[in-house]
């Protein structure tokens, strides 16, 4: 699993990229997405999903149950 | 008479040191309201009020910070800045911020080089444009590269146009050094309580440490650095103004006690707004029917608040992305596609050519009025009216009744003529929002006014509002406003003593929902 952003509810207020501790986000067309591959749901680096705690919309930055679950290390 | 060297040292800004000012902002008692002394105005209609020379001479071109300079200068703001670090009741973060600009309303977001290039362009077309500001949508510290890049490209190129910024303030103590550095000459703080547990019906939750925070501990992070920040500032020099959104039965009474928390710690100007809340902003506020306040509710806390220091009185609440004077925007002629087309030239000779012509047309107005305030000197009343006054701008009565945007309004005393709000009306000629008959929208808008000074009126309105209790008066046409409503007043008290006229106290009136703009 990774996270993902919802693009109809997405404000593209850019809020959530500076914050991602992988750089996993990034703007395309108007809108802001999470590349899958980069996203490691905060693990190792904060409690929180730092996209889903600075989105000022609810249910934006959701799970992508489409997505393997992110292997911690080790 | 305005002096070279005066407007020069806008531009130069080298007055005195910053400890000196602080020093003035300290002993700074604020302005009384039983001197009938002809002490005015506070910083807005009249202009100086008994603001220090020192902070005069560095707001007096201010748009935002004084009334009258709200006619002769503009200024800008550029959205660069998206992101926000809080969730306010009154915001709906598909909009701009609903507390710095307008609900509702989305301004085109532009990157640093972007904003330059526009404020430039804009400065460059029109010399009255003399303040850039960068505030909502988002908070431009919790955006802090975006923000103080555009302050720098700006700063390099026209050192003349002066800068602030708006915060929410959570952010605001890790930024005051580079503030400083980039001689960011005023910092408006949305302070709206300083009690945490008001604060929990304001502000859902915060972004934080990595963390959202929500319920009283949200708020109490919020207010401890608000004031740290406040205070910050004022150690470092920077004016710094605080804006309350006034929201019925939430802070309403609190208020007060903010303002004194603020005046405490160096906020030279409060300014509060009332609350602007409709289901359609779709804000937790506007879904939950909070209301906001109405016209005399705003006027008697900010009268109360008065005693204690300078109120700011004249806030449209503009939309983010407006460009121009009062009264107009020109925002669609600088649009991001045309901007990037012109070849911009900064020319900053007739822009202060320009600047000097304002300043001789700001002496005229003061000595009008001082000139007229003299004659009542000797006149002792208790009677306050209120009135409406259509203006275009240039301190005069000179726009048509049915041409206004809005009403400012004067309350007349002994004391002069004190500026004390606006009123937003739709325009009556061009038929309002058609939901309502317009002259009744403006008649609610001015329901506490005792006149209303225009430069033209039709029969027709004229006699709706004589039966509405509001004399409408057109002999003051192109005069200057202050001078006029001394002089009307003294008549008005004449008529009441011969017995001609009863004077009565007038109802309460309404606040348009939504910021000004005129489009
Ligand atoms: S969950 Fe964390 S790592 Fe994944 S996109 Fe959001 S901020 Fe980046
Ligand atoms: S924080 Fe939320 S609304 Fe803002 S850009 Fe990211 S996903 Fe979109």
């Amino acid at each position: 699993m990774a996270f993902k952003i919802i693009s109809a509810s997405c404000t593209a207020c850019s809020a959530c990229e500076p914050e991602c501790p992988n750089n996993a986000i990034r703007e395309k067309d108007g809108t802001f997405i999470i590349k899958p591959e980069k996203c490691t749901e905060c693990i190792g680096y904060f409690d929180d999903p730092q996209c889903v705690a600075v989105c000022p919309v609810e249910n934006t930055c959701v799970i992508d149950n489409s997505y393997p679950r992110y292997q911690a290390a080790g | 008479m305005a002096s070279h060297s005066e407007l020069n040292s806008i531009a130069v800004e080298v007055a005195k040191p910053p400890e000196a000012i602080m020093q003035e902002i300290a002993e700074h008692k604020g302005c009384g309201t039983s001197g009938g002394s002809g002490k005015a105005s506070c910083g807005s209609a009249a202009g100086q009020g008994d603001l220090s020379p020192e902070i005069w001479e560095k707001v007096k071109n201010h748009p935002c910070y004084s009334e009258e300079a709200h006619h002769h200068y503009a200024r800008m703001h550029v959205a660069v800045a998206p992101a926000c670090n809080i969730q306010c009741n009154y915001c709906n973060r598909k909009y701009d911020c609903a507390n710095e600009s307008r609900p509702g309303v989305v301004s085109e977001k532009l990157t640093p080089e972007q904003a330059a290039k526009k404020v430039l362009a804009v400065a460059s077309t029109i010399p009255q444009m003399t303040v850039l500001g960068i505030a909502g949508p988002g908070d431009p510290l919790a955006n802090p590269e975006k923000t103080f890049k555009t302050f720098e490209l700006i700063s390099q190129t026209a050192p003349d146009i002066k800068l602030c910024l708006s915060t929410n303030g959570l952010a605001l103590p890790d930024h005051v050094e580079t503030i400083k550095k980039f001689n960011v000459d005023h910092v408006t703080i949305t302070i709206n309580m300083v009690d945490p547990e008001i604060g929990q019906h304001i502000y859902p939750w915060i972004f934080w440490e990595h963390k959202r925070i929500t319920g009283i501990e949200a708020a109490r992070i919020i207010t401890e650095r608000q004031l740290l920040g406040l205070e910050m500032l004022t150690a470092a020099g920077v004016l710094c103004k605080v804006n309350s959104v006034m929201i019925p039965g939430v802070n309403d009474k609190h208020l007060v006690e903010v303002n004194r928390a603020v005046k405490s710690r160096g906020a030279f100007l409060h300014n509060i707004m009332p609350l602007i809340s409709a289901p359609e902003h779709g804000t937790v506020f506007g879904l939950n029917g909070q209301r906001g306040p109405t016209a005399q509710e705003l006027k008697a806390l900010q009268d109360s608040c008065e005693g204690e220091m300078n109120m700011m009185r004249h806030c449209r609440q503009c939309r983010a992305d407006a460009v121009g004077l009062l009264g107009e925007d020109r925002s669609a002629e600088f649009t991001t596609e045309k901007i990037m087309e012109m070849d911009v030239k900064y020319d900053s000779a007739s822009r202060q050519a320009y600047q000097i012509k304002v300043e001789q047309e700001r002496q005229e107005k003061v000595a009008a009025k001082q000139e007229e305030l003299a004659e009542l000197a000797g006149e002792h009343s208790d009677i306050k009216v209120l009135v409406a006054v259509a203006t275009k701008g240039s301190g005069r009565i000179n726009e048509h009744f049915g041409h206004a945007k809005e009403f400012q309004i004067y309350e007349l005393s002994t004391a002069g003529a004190k500026f004390v709000g606006h009123r937003r009306v739709d325009l009556y000629c061009q038929g309002g929002f058609g939901e309502e008959d317009s002259l009744d929208t403006i008649i609610r808008a001015i329901n506490d006014c005792t006149a209303v000074f225009v430069a033209k009126i039709g029969g027709c309105p004229k006699d709706t509002l004589k039966a509405a209790g509001i004399e409408p008066v057109d002999s003051y046409a192109h005069e200057f406003i202050e001078q006029s409503a001394i002089q009307y007043f003294k008549a008005y008290l004449d008529k009441v003593k011969s017995g001609e006229i009863v004077h009565v106290e007038r109802g309460d009136a309404d606040i348009r929902q939504g910021a000004f703009v005129a489009a």
